[in-house]
């Protein structure tokens, strides 16, 4: 799908790639990075906007220096910031937009319903789009970039300022685009807990060089911490230590979870190795009569994987989940 | 699945809900013409508020009517006393109308470009086959058009008037080929300035300040000067006739006036109705055409930075 060598941009005082090398194939591929990483002006290279200082790219097979125009007409593209006019209905925009993308008036209109309709806008679609809440202005912006459907979407930031419903449903309908439409997916975000479990692939970038690419399987592996909460009961008054113990004694480490935060010391980290760990957790609670508060994944910082490949991956110390503990969650 | 539901197997009940899921687009992709001119009969269409609020109509549809009542009315009286000609020429129109059509000016230019650019949807264009000057060309077209639908309809209102009052066939067709090539020409020198000025902006209110200022305010001070030159060369007779002339060359309205008096027989609106002289007349073409034509460069210079 998209095949970048040694790209390379550079500004005046910034240099916003350096010598980036990355092959992505179909699916869903998330791009991660800080801000300032290089994302957008990856994006806007692919996209045919915006010249190269050095090295070549290619986009569906495509060269993005020559055939700028061809990629744009088979590409979608989602901006991070605001882009929809407020003083007209969303039908009316993303049919505009699909003329803009070539296709013509009568299939334009049919296109727009279908597409506002699959990313979950229904009857509000008639009314202007300066009345909509974040969430369903994210949902017009996913619509335009579809509606011409393309082979390939470049999603920026598109969780961006949604709550964690409206963030989880972006994330259902983002994997919908290729398991149901068939769409190959580019999406970046800075955040790589909510792309690893919506992704195939991730790429993460930082100061414009590659870090990592890989398989999401592949990074779960490394660095998927559970955190459990229990409750207590008249025979277990310290339920969350009974538990501690009882894992101990299985042979399984907890973390220390406190962090310096209130209420943290009542949630137990550890590292999962994989289904056992969480059948394991699940058999020890029922032993001990306890309640089940939570048991979930703890979404990881970008910043803990920069950390990580910086130290070599195997010096993983309690400083840094402490640390994950802060951002997390 | 051991559960079954009673659909609508109801004889004679023919809704049916079905789920089609997704279809893939299999048709044409008219590419990047297509395009560029989806975008001038989307922007045309929204100079007159069409495919927008109400509200948003309201001023265009207005000054449009305020554009053609005067012709209208002078036609009725045309017609009703049997007069010989039209009380006023075709290309001396829009120069008595011009305050109206700065006002027009001032409220689509930024309508057109500004909001564009103060919702940020024009990433969103260049992230489509069409490039910066597809943009510009459709934008600076759309608003020429616009501005020529509203200063040649009472021309033709006008010239349906002048025929059904049975005036000299030849002489009004040709006064009204006049009248339309002034105005083609005061529609695009008056498209690119307004849309200059608008893209420097995203502020919408800047934007019309600023037009009103450049179009209305210019023709003010120029008018002004030339008849204090006038009076000048009244006093030490007839001297500085040519003053009147080079003043002429700083203000829009002034200068399409100096065009059609040179070149359209129009008869000048300049102070002592002499117009610039056919030398003069010449610089005063090369100046419109280099105003259109820089402003035309200035917006691709303009929409070039603009990328995502």
């Amino acid at each position: 799908m998209i095949a970048t060598e040694s790209l390379s941009k550079r500004f005046p005082r910034v240099t916003a790639l350096d010598r980036l090398s990355v092959d992505v194939g179909p699916g869903v591929t998330g791009l991660v990075g800080a801000n300032g990483a290089g994302k957008s002006t990856l994006i806007k290279i692919l996209l045919g906007l915006s010249p190269a200082t050095e090295g070549r790219a290619e986009v569906l097979g495509l060269d993005v220096a020559t055939k700028g125009g061809a990629i744009r007409e088979r590409v979608g593209y989602m901006p991070e910031h605001d882009c929809l006019p407020p003083d007209v209905s969303a039908t009316e925009f993303v049919v505009h937009m699909a003329r803009m993308s070539g296709l013509p008036p009568t299939a334009a209109r049919e296109r727009t319903a279908d597409t506002l309709r699959h990313v979950g806008l229904y009857e509000e679609r008639y009314r202007p789009i300066g009345g909509y809440s974040t969430g369903m202005k994210q949902r017009v912006k996913l619509a335009q970039a579809l509606v011409h459907d393309p082979q390939l979407v470049f999603l920026d930031e598109p969780t961006n300022g949604l709550d964690p419903v409206g963030r989880d449903e972006m994330l259902g309908l983002i994997r919908r685009i290729h398991t149901d439409f068939g769409i190959s997916v580019l999406v970046t975000s800075h955040l790589l807990g909510e792309l690893e479990r919506t992704c195939d692939h991730v790429v993460i970038i930082d100061g414009g060089k590659l870090l990592r690419s890989s398989s999401t399987t592949a990074f779960t592996q490394t660095t998927t911490t559970l955190a459990i909460e229990v409750t207590d009961t008249d025979d277990h008054p310290d339920g969350t230590r009974a538990v501690r113990d009882a894992l101990h004694a299985r042979g399984v480490d907890v973390l220390d979870g406190s962090g310096g935060l209130p209420g943290a010391g009542h949630i137990l980290l550890l590292t999962a190795q994989g289904d056992e760990t969480y059948d394991l957790v699940r058999d020890v609670v029922a032993d001990l009569g306890l309640g089940l508060v939570r048991m979930e994944q703890r979404r990881h910082h970008i910043s803990e994987v920069f950390t990580d490949s910086e130290q070599g991956s195997e010096q993983s110390t309690d400083a840094q989940r402490k640390e994950a503990v802060g951002h997390g969650g | 699945m051991a559960v079954e539901y009673p659909t609508a197997t109801q004889s004679g009940d023919q809704t049916r809900i079905h789920n089609i899921g997704y279809r893939s687009y299999d048709g044409p992709r008219l590419g990047r013409s297509y395009a560029t001119r989806s975008l001038y009969s989307q922007s045309l269409r929204g100079a007159y508020g069409l495919g927008r609020s109400v509200k948003s109509k309201v001023l265009p549809m207005l000054l449009f009517v305020v554009m053609c009542v005067p012709a209208a009315i002078m036609v009725a009286v045309a017609v009703a006393t049997k007069a010989k000609d039209l009380p006023v020429d075709y290309t001396r129109y829009a120069i008595i109308m011009q305050a109206v059509i700065s006002l027009y000016v001032a409220s689509q230019a930024p309508q057109s470009v500004s909001r564009d650019l103060r919702f940020k949807t024009v990433p969103l264009y260049f992230s489509r086959p069409i490039e910066t000057a597809d943009y510009v060309r459709a934008k600076f077209a759309a608003l020429a058009s616009a501005l020529f639908i509203l200063t040649a309809a009472p021309l033709l209102v006008l010239y349906v008037g002048a025929l059904l009052a049975k005036l000299d066939f030849a002489d009004q067709t040709k006064g009204f080929a006049q009248g339309l090539v002034s105005v083609a020409l005061l529609s695009l020198l008056f498209a690119g300035l307004g849309l200059v000025i608008a893209s420097v902006t995203p502020r919408r209110g800047f934007g019309i300040a600023a037009v009103i200022a450049v179009l209305t305010i210019s023709y003010g001070a120029v008018s002004t000067l030339q008849a204090i030159a006038d009076a000048q060369s009244l006093g030490d007779g007839g001297g500085s006739s040519g003053a009147i002339a080079w003043i002429g060359l700083f203000s829009p309205v002034t200068l399409i006036d100096g065009v059609q008096s040179a070149f359209l027989g129009a008869s000048s609106a300049f102070p002592g109705g002499v117009g610039p002289s056919s030398g003069e007349g010449a610089l005063y073409v090369l100046v419109t055409l280099g105003l259109i034509a820089a402003s035309y460069g200035l917006l691709m210079r303009r929409y070039r930075k603009v990328g995502l």
